[in-house]
């Protein structure tokens, strides 16, 4: 099935982004551009402190200062009897706690709302906030999740008994996919316990979080920069009670989400409520560190794994067992995120049993959420780790364990031991044309040579032999895992008077490209020029439906509702063409935009049916004056994308300084409408797996304090930090939607993150040194060596305090954010 | 982020200048290129009443020739000290260590003298200028008076220029013919120095005739090398050696603890980035 189609038309075509010009030169409009006349400015006062009771909030001398024209807590706007949603009820008996939009009596992390300042303009509030006198007892913070857990815990949320959110299992033998686990541990020849952590990170979109309220129109209007507009509006109904059909939302271009704007946030919560008060337009717009401060944060788990395997190398079973950081609340998909993985730790490979069990935890940190990939990078993370120390514990060549184990392309559609199905891979292609590329054997031999020689720079290989599943999701699937909604898409196309196209798609771009894909799909399907399709989106009263941005999802099901749309397009025109020709439906066929009789030169093209149509003169008997048509797309299973990644990386051992030399990936994303999005997407990816690799980390101080609070400390790498990426693809089509495309948002940050670590831990592993903690960072790999060499003079276990030298990198965060 | 609410004043000469900020004490705050300044202002972690810009100064731009010295003024951009034919030829330690600072935006608006005004110990051009014994020219309300660089820097973002005084001039000795390396060790490339290291040294027939060497981020002020720089001289220029005199490198350095670095790290780093500037500067095969 691996081939690269010959391309003809738009399908496959590496055009230019057709928004980039107004989004790189910032002609656009974002959010925080947005200025209606008689607007409000708001500013958010936060909390210093982690877990804290309020016993005072003095807002006089704020309401004092010229230009505030109010101060509120969440009793004054009645934000205390609000919950913001959380729309997965993972388990029948899940704790969910109480989350109001402000603090109300106890703040449960740093950077928790307590209060909000109005102001004719964002200077007047930014003063005000200052203003603002809060009197906190403080509490107990609540840090590690292990001692969250055990008797006499400090309790985040006191009313729910236990910091223990819900727990969530998966077990092969009781759902019939596979055998039980315990079984083939007991019977194992060979069984390899490892426990990895998966730091916490923050999503770091470039455009911060801001929203415009205006509450003066008939429908209430809010401008947001999210990724999800729809679910916004449906649960600013539910939450709010605002009927869903007085609301209006709209998502203008959006700078980058990540994740981190898949979700109905406080401070839009607030925003809205408070311009409900004020009956004027209200904006919000976070500085930086509230971003990085309160925005909601990624991963952070505690994995242990349980590989057992005969001698030979064959796997016989996996247990893993998590332990999932939420924060101190529950968010839109707080607690479903770490289950995402739930079906990706047998990855590619034949396990034949296989127990997942997931232990959510409260915290008194910043609620986590998604973050691109959202459960499956620590998935792909963990069993890519587990392959290499098996593969060192049995003696084996990792490329040849991982081999020995994974789908033939043969068995495809794959019934996989935690319950999917597997449409399509191809595994061995991708595999061998990275190893080409990589040149392998020339840099195993490079890697021998330097241990041989004890240079103080070593050589180590990195392996990542990934799937993923994406296209989120079947509504049936989601139901099984009780999600609030479906995962369904919509579009419609408007076929207009004069030939050119509108697209109205569900999804809601925020940086992909999709305004550029989705006019390639189209004018290949409809046979028009690319210039003659605009593609509309984000704004609810435009495109009434759709389920947005996330999950690798915009293509794979949102791109096919398109599709459709187009097919019922050309079904009204053949009507309309048949009528023109005087001929019947069955003797014309349509190509390029033009239906013409079988065998003759008599047709007519796509654009004068439509201006015939609109005329509507002389229409068929009883049909509508309009090709326009809609689509509603479920898809019937997930995409599962696949590839080899392989990373060299020098490692100096003196310093603990890690080069990567060279990265090959091969990505098999199914069809490819457009290269160039796919080239963009897999780079971003990498660049975003890579840091969590070696630089990303969001900290805590003893108090519950974020020690990361600006960009110079929360280290996010930039293009001078990232190797040359070699990448290269194989096409596997899809077999469960008419395009063939899989989806291509997360693959390269799901799959490069064990990749580096692998190889970082491959230069360094016969010195002796077994694991290094994520990132990678030079002093962590550098006591790792001296540790191993039994000559580590550790002082102190990184700790991260405000000292000396640093010039922004000694700020903690409350500096910013007060 | 918005910083709280401040006068303004583009001062037009050096006297303008200092008039402005005797008035103002403590409250003012000199704008040079605002590189550090301007992201404390908006984090409001610094808040001054009064801000007196020094761009429109055009006597404290530029570098010039002043017979065993150059002088450059304190308000020349990084870019230009980088571009400087001067500077390159007599001072080439600075020219490369400036090259680290920053990204070309910020060295197009940042200032060699705002830099070492502002003393952040893991700045990049404090331990160049101590290496380079650097004397600073300082003006206030009671004329001028010139400050060696190792007396210059008094404490964590502290100097010895007086809230009513600047600093206008960098004269630093001519070093011509000396070789010149500034190693830095970084998270990200955007990131600041956790340890990094100034070496400059004249070889003399194969031998070292005179080291400079000192350590950016290794106490609260810049340190200067001395142990190493006396393991060095007089010795061969070879790696036996350079590396036995590195090994001197943490001797009376007090380094801090922090999220990318532990003290003991920082002193080991100290060592081994010593060693490779000094091989780097000497010109020696590695």
């Amino acid at each position: 099935m691996t081939a690269t189609q010959p391309v003809t038309g738009e399908l496959g075509k590496a055009r230019r982004r057709k928004e980039d010009a107004r989004l790189i030169t910032g002609r656009t409009r974002w959010t925080d551009n947005i200025t209606l006349p008689g607007m409000l400015h708001m500013a958010v006062v936060r909390s210093p402190l982690a877990h804290a009771k309020i016993t005072a909030i003095n807002t006089d001398a704020a309401r004092e200062l010229p230009g505030v024209l109010g101060v509120f807590t969440a009793t004054d706007l009645g934000a205390d009897s609000i919950s913001l949603p959380c729309a997965w009820q993972i388990t029948p008996d899940m704790k969910s706690p109480k989350a109001p939009p402000l603090a109300v009596d106890t703040v449960h992390f740093a950077g928790e709302g307590v209060a909000v300042v109005v102001a004719r303009d964002a200077a007047s509030a930014a003063d005000a906030v200052s203003a603002v006198e809060v009197d906190y007892d403080e509490l107990p913070p609540v840090l590690d999740m292990e001692a969250a857990l055990a008797d006499g815990a400090t309790l985040v949320h006191p009313d729910l008994g236990t910091n223990r959110n819900a727990l969530w299992v998966f077990d092969s033998a009781e759902a019939g996919s596979g055998g039980d686990v315990e079984q083939a541990i007991r019977d194992a020849e060979v069984v390899v316990k490892r426990r990895f952590h998966q730091q916490r990170l923050i999503p770091a979109f470039m455009e911060p979080r801001s929203v415009v309220v205006d509450p003066t129109g008939e429908q209430l209007t809010m401008w947001s920069a999210t990724q999800v507009p729809h679910i916004l509006k449906t649960m600013a109904s539910l939450t709010l009670g605002v009927p869903e059909h007085k609301v209006r939302v709209i998502a203008p271009d959006v700078g980058g989400g990540f994740g981190g704007k898949l979700q109905v946030t406080p401070e839009e919560t607030v925003t809205l409520l408070v311009a409900r008060r004020m009956g004027k337009p209200v904006k919000w717009t976070e500085t930086r560190s509230e971003s990085l401060l309160a925005a909601h944060h990624g991963r952070d788990q505690i994995q242990d794994l349980t590989v057992a395997a005969r001698r030979d190398g064959t796997v016989t079973g996996l247990k893993v067992e998590l332990l999932a950081d939420m924060g101190a609340y529950l968010r839109l998909v707080t607690p479903g995120i770490p289950i995402l993985g739930a079906f990706m730790f047998n990855s590619i490979y034949k396990f034949p049993a296989y127990r997942f069990a997931c232990t959510n935890v409260f915290t008194t940190k910043t609620p986590t959420d998604a973050y691109r990939g959202a459960g499956r990078p620590e998935a792909t993370f963990a069993i890519e780790r587990m392959m290499d120390e098996l593969a060192v514990e049995l003696g084996m060549e990792p490329l040849e364990l991982r081999q020995r184990n994974w789908i033939t392309h043969e068995e495809f559609p794959f019934a996989t031991v935690a319950g999917l199905t597997y449409d399509s891979g191809n595994y061995e292609a991708a595999t061998a044309k990275a190893k080409e590329l990589f040149d392998y054997g020339g840099l195993r031999a490079e890697q021998r040579r330097r241990r041989e020689a004890g240079d103080p720079v070593q050589l180590g290989i990195g392996i990542s032999t990934y799937t993923e599943m994406c296209g989120l999701a079947p509504s049936r699937v989601l139901g099984a895992l009780s999600y609030g909604a479906g995962g369904w898409e919509h579009a419609s196309i408007r076929m207009l008077a004069t030939g050119t196209v509108e697209v109205v798609t569900g999804v809601s771009p925020h940086g992909q490209g999709h305004e550029t894909a989705w006019s390639q799909i189209i004018a290949d399907k409809l046979g028009v020029p690319f210039e003659d399709v605009e593609v509309l989106h984000g704004d609810t009263q435009l495109s009434p439906k759709g389920m947005d941005t996330y999950g690798s999802r915009s293509l794979a099901v949102g791109g096919i509702a398109a599709v459709r749309a187009a097919d019922k397009v050309i079904e009204k025109a053949r009507k309309v063409a048949a009528h023109m020709l005087e001929c019947s439906e069955a003797d014309l066929e349509f190509a390029q935009g033009k239906f013409t009789i079988k065998g003759t030169d008599r047709g007519k093209t796509i654009q004068e049916v439509a201006f015939t149509t609109f005329a509507a003169h002389d229409l068929p008997e009883g049909m509508e004056p309009s090709l326009d048509s809609e689509a509603t797309f479920d898809p019937e299973n997930f995409s599962f994308p696949h590839g080899t990644h392989l990373c060299a990386a020098e490692v100096d051992t003196e310093t603990g300084w890690v080069t990567i030399t060279r990265y090959v990936c091969v990505d098999d994303v199914g069809t490819v409408v457009n290269p160039l999005i796919v080239e963009g997407q897999i780079q971003g990816g990498l660049a975003q797996g890579i840091a969590q690799a070696l630089f990303e980390e969001a900290t805590y101080d003893e108090g519950g304090t974020l020690t990361t609070g600006t960009l110079a400390d929360y280290l996010v790498p930039s293009a001078a930090d990232l190797p040359h990426f070699t990448t290269d693809r194989t096409e596997t089509p899809a077999t469960t939607n008419p395009l063939g495309v899989k989806g291509v948002g997360e693959a390269g940050t799901i799959a490069s993150t064990p990749a580096v670590v692998n190889a970082v831990l491959d230069a360094v592993r016969h010195l002796g040194v077994t694991d290094i903690d994520m990132p990678c960072s030079p002093q962590r790999v550098w006591r790792a060596v001296q540790s191993a060499r039994g000559a580590a003079k550790s002082t102190s276990d990184h700790t991260t305090e405000a000292a000396a030298g640093g010039g922004l990198g000694s700020i903690d965060a409350q500096g910013g954010a007060r | 982020m918005i910083p709280s609410t401040f006068d303004y004043l583009a001062a037009s000469s050096v006297d303008e200048a200092v008039q402005a900020l005797s008035e103002a004490g403590e409250d003012g705050k000199v704008l040079a290129g605002g590189q550090s300044l301007v992201p404390v202002l908006r984090l409001r972690l610094a808040m001054p009443t009064k801000l007196v810009d020094l761009n429109k100064i055009s006597e404290l731009r530029g570098v010039r020739d002043d017979g065993d010295a150059i002088v450059v003024g304190a308000m020349t951009t990084h870019h230009d000290v980088i571009n400087d034919p001067l500077i390159r030829e007599y001072a080439a330690l600075l020219s490369l260590a400036t090259q680290t600072v920053g990204d070309p935006q910020i060295r197009h608006r940042g200032t060699l003298g705002g830099a070492l005004v502002h003393a952040d110990p893991a700045g990049d051009l404090l331990a160049p200028a101590v290496a380079l014994d650097a004397e600073m020219v300082i003006v206030g309300p009671g004329g001028r008076r010139t400050v060696a660089a190792a007396e210059f820097f008094v404490d964590l973002f502290t100097t010895v220029v007086g809230p009513d005084e600047l600093l206008v001039e960098v004269r630093i000795p001519k070093k011509a013919g000396w070789g010149a390396h500034y190693e830095k060790f970084q998270r990200v490339a955007q990131a600041w120095s956790i340890v990094a290291v100034a070496a400059t040294v004249r070889a003399e027939g194969g031998s070292i005739a005179e080291a400079r060497v000192a350590l950016t981020n290794m106490a609260a002020t810049p340190v200067r090398a001395t142990g190493v720089e006396q393991a060095l001289v007089g010795q061969p220029a070879t790696v036996q050696t350079i590396c036995a005199a590195a090994e001197h490198a943490a001797e009376n350095t007090s380094p801090t603890s922090d999220g990318n670095a532990d003290a003991d790290y920082r002193e080991h780093l100290a060592r081994v980035l010593t060693a490779r500037a000094l091989t780097a500067a000497a010109g020696v095969a590695s």
